[in-house]
């Protein structure tokens, strides 16, 4: 009966969007306040009706009601509670659910909290926004129900992908659509600001805390994917390259830009029609990175049990917004009037370069991404492109953008002084240099170009450091007065500081983990020890043991460093029991200087097992710097002047605000 | 500075970012495009001994033989020839006989491959697509929307 109502719930919000999809539109057009006014409690009954199909769902799932299809399809009821709930997700149809979830509670946040918004803008955007919904509430009712019953149910179902029984995977895919989805808002306003012609520098304003709530979700979304993946795969690898992931690369990049120029849009109401195009190509990536997963199109470890009939759906909703998005934009974006100059030099100058190599990087991305399939339909020709081609492509453009980054908080608007950001910058400057010549003395293997992306990777932290210094005035004034000012500094400032200082802090991990990684693959039998980057491991055998709906063997390995005990690791190979599927659960410890990891291979037919061990040099600090990255995002979002319905403060001079 | 002249400057920027991006691309794709043949594109086309490519297919049931060490052999099918393949270090844990496995690495001359990597998808009911299509442009018959390789009839 629950599920009936669910799924009668989401005809209901289906109703609702194509009604808040045409009335505020309707009402702007002709300017009647009254259908405007239509927009924002449709966008709060939409989402509750969508948000009673979701909970109806978790409920057929948490309750295990088999006599739904998928539910059967994907549950079991020897599954552990979480796992019933993150269930709902971890599958086609009930992730759509959770993706439209999100989509409505973004638009009702702009009903909510968007009252100080122009009233055809507030109507535009929750029309285009709806629109969006409309699409995918059509694409899950028509091609993917989740609420389809079983007649006779079965007894059990035929339970979760093992691999996918993981916390860090629980909540990787809310994340990352809180991500995709968030960029909608982006692109409702830039749909919404095109059909109104114009734009100023609230709605950059109102754009750019939706726009940074959505990055952050995806920074965290894409981290937490790429550390279950090193952890859970067994492989000790945090990014492939592969398709899917890329899929949620790009639309990151863009999104990055993104925010960048709209704090260009805002402060100093210039690239607006860059800004706008951004906007909508963002959201695109998004939906093509949805079409990417979904369709099957890829070879892909991501890929969701195909179906052609919903590739073709996802890529009709894709084409529709994209091309008519840009449609609109070539038709209205010279209505847009243009805004303030700026010379090279300068902090825009800055952000275009930002925005230029992140765009292209972009590009680069797209194109290793899509060549195969291109070269498939033309040429009949598989092949594959792996990570030497993104090596040598998206990292060259990395290299100038990290190395400008520093300047960038630096410089002033319209004009600036180079050489004296130069001379804030002499300190990092000199410290990367001191990095570069120790990791050179210090590491006698590895590559030749590792010392250089330390020293980069310290630049960018050190340059994070040194532009709040410089804010501070720490050491030419007391310290007091440094720390009084430090404790004023707004907000997004110090977001600012963190979430660059977590770029830098990122690239040290990558350099450190890709440089010099170590690497043994043996046989071991119980007794005998193996050395790797100067820990011993010992291995004591290995055990069979049960868990909650695994068994698994276990395999125990005594770590000593310089003959002093450090740790034990007990990597284990698990069988699950529905679905009957093998995974390796890796041993990691966790040290200061990186990760030793350890995974159990085949017993052999003497008895002997296949063991593989890796030292992980600095690892950590990848995630480490996303979680920073997180937080300065976070930070900046709760400043005063992002929050939402705060008033804006007025006759403050662009020069006086040197803030981001 | 004139506003025409930024835009110069901004478009040039981009133009010239654009162009060593595309030239980058272009050297890349020639040397890390891999592509990718089936068993019987090996019996066929003679592929060039030394080149690497992806070799994807079914492991052949009876066909795994474990040899020193972390050494292995197996034979690649798509149920009309089979291709050799040895491979040394820690197989995926869903390598099985029967099971679809894409392995990448060079022929012998002797029509013997030479694995680095073997891929098996970590979905038991999930076939890489590149093995389900070349397996049904060869006529195999797959079960259950081509996702299941215990399906396939052999």
């Amino acid at each position: 009966m629950i599920i009936e109502f669910g799924h009668f719930a989401l005809i209901l919000a289906l109703l609702v969007a194509v009604a808040q999809m045409i009335v505020p539109a309707w009402g702007a057009h002709m300017r009647d306040e009254r259908l405007m006014a239509f927009g924002a409690p449709a966008a709060v009954a939409q989402v509750a009706l969508v948000l009673i199909a979701f909970l109806s769902l978790m409920y057929a799932y948490v309750t295990s009601d088999f006599s739904v299809a998928n539910v059967a399809a994907n549950s079991h009821s020897s599954k552990p509670l979480i796992y019933r709930i993150s269930g709902v997700w971890g599958n086609h149809e009930g992730s759509m659910v959770l993706w439209v979830l999100i989509l409505a509670i973004f638009g009702a946040a702009v009903a909510l909290f968007g009252r100080n918004l122009p009233a055809s803008l507030k109507a535009n955007v929750l029309s285009v926004q709806s629109s969006i919904a409309v699409a995918f509430l059509l694409f899950i009712l028509l091609t993917s129900n989740p609420f389809e019953r079983l007649d006779p149910a079965p007894f059990d179902g035929r339970g979760l992908n093992p691999i996918l029984q993981d916390p860090a995977l629980a909540f990787h895919p809310p994340f990352l659509y809180m991500g995709y989805v968030g960029f909608s808002l982006a692109f409702s306003f830039a749909i919404a600001a095109l059909i109104e012609g114009r734009t100023d520098a609230a709605w950059a304003r109102w754009v750019r805390p939706w726009t940074l709530l959505a990055w952050m979700c995806l920074t965290i979304g894409i981290a937490m994917g790429s550390w279950w993946a090193y952890y859970e795969l067994g492989w000790g690898g945090w990014w492939f390259w592969d398709p899917v992931e890329n899929a949620s690369f790009m639309p990151w990049l863009a999104g990055t830009a993104l925010l960048h120029s709209a704090l260009v849009m805002e402060k100093r109401e210039a690239l607006k029609v860059w800004t706008i195009l951004l906007a909508i190509l963002t959201f695109s990536l998004s939906l093509m990175g949805t079409f990417l997963v979904r369709s099957g199109v890829l070879s892909s470890v991501h890929a969701f049990a195909v179906d052609p009939e919903r590739g073709v759906f996802v890529l009709a909703i894709m084409v529709l917004f994209t091309g008519g998005g840009l449609a609109l934009f070539a038709l209205r974006a010279r209505d847009l009037a243009q805004g303030g100059v700026f010379s090279p030099i300068s902090r825009e100058g800055s952000l275009v370069l930002n925005n230029v190599l992140l765009t292209i990087a972009c590009v680069t991305v797209l194109v290793g991404t899509l060549y195969p399939l291109a070269l498939e339909s033309l040429t009949g020709a598989k092949i594959s492109v792996g990570a030497p081609y993104f090596n040598m492509t998206f990292v060259p453009l990395m290299i100038p953008l990290l190395l400008a980054l520093p300047f960038g908080p630096l410089m002033a608007w319209k004009r600036a002084d180079i050489a004296a950001a130069l001379e804030r910058l002499v300190a990092a400057g000199l410290l990367s240099i001191v990095v570069f010549v120790a990791a050179f003395a210090v590491t006698e293997r590895g590559p030749w170009l590792a010392p250089f992306g330390f020293a980069i990777g310290v630049w960018v932290m050190a340059g994070a450091l040194s532009e709040t210094a410089f804010r501070i005035k720490l050491g030419s004034v007391p310290l007091n007065e440094s720390v009084r000012r430090l404790t004023n500094l707004p907000r997004s400032a110090f977001g600012t500081m963190l979430a660059h200082f977590g770029v830098g802090l990122m690239v040290c991990g990558i350099v450190g983990t890709t440089g010099y990684k170590s690497e043994e693959i043996l046989l071991m039998r119980p007794g005998e020890t193996k050395e790797i980057a100067g820990y011993a491991l010992t291995f004591r055998g290995a055990a069979p043991s049960k868990g909650p709906n695994y068994t698994e063997t276990i395999g125990a390995f005594d770590v000593t460093r310089n003959g002093a005990p450090v740790t034990h690791l007990e990597p284990s190979k698990r069988l699950y029991d529905a679905p009957p599927q093998p995974t390796s659960e890796a041993g990691i410890y966790a040290a200061w200087t990186g990760d030793l990891y350890a995974v159990l291979g085949d017993q052999q037919p003497d008895g002997a097992f296949a063991v593989r061990f890796y030292f992980h040099p600095l690892v950590r600090c990848i995630w480490i710097g996303t979680l920073i990255m997180f937080l300065g995002g976070a930070i900046s979002l709760s400043d005063r002047r992002l929050r939402v319905g705060a008033p804006r403060r007025a006759g403050r001079a662009p020069v006086a605000v040197p803030a981001e | 500075m004139t506003r025409k002249q930024r835009r110069g400057l901004v478009i040039g920027l981009g133009v010239g970012l654009l162009s060593v991006a595309a030239i980058l691309m272009m050297f890349a794709f020639r040397q890390s495009v891999v592509f990718f043949h089936t068993p019987t594109d090996v019996a066929e086309h003679k592929i060039a001994p030394g080149m690497r490519f992806r070799l994807g297919g079914l492991v052949k049931a009876g066909s795994v033989v474990r040899g020193q060490g972390t050494k292995v052999q197996f034979s690649v099918t798509d149920t009309l020839q089979a291709v050799p393949v040895s491979y040394e270090g820690i197989l995926p844990d869903l390598f099985r006989e029967g099971q679809g496995v894409v392995t990448e690495g060079t022929l012998g001359p002797d029509g013997h491959f030479v694995a680095d990597t073997v891929l098996a998808k970590h979905d038991e009911t999930y076939m890489p697509p590149e093995v389900a299509k070349a397996l049904q442009e060869k006529g195999v018959k797959l079960g259950e929307g081509a996702t299941h390789p215990e399906a396939v009839t052999q």
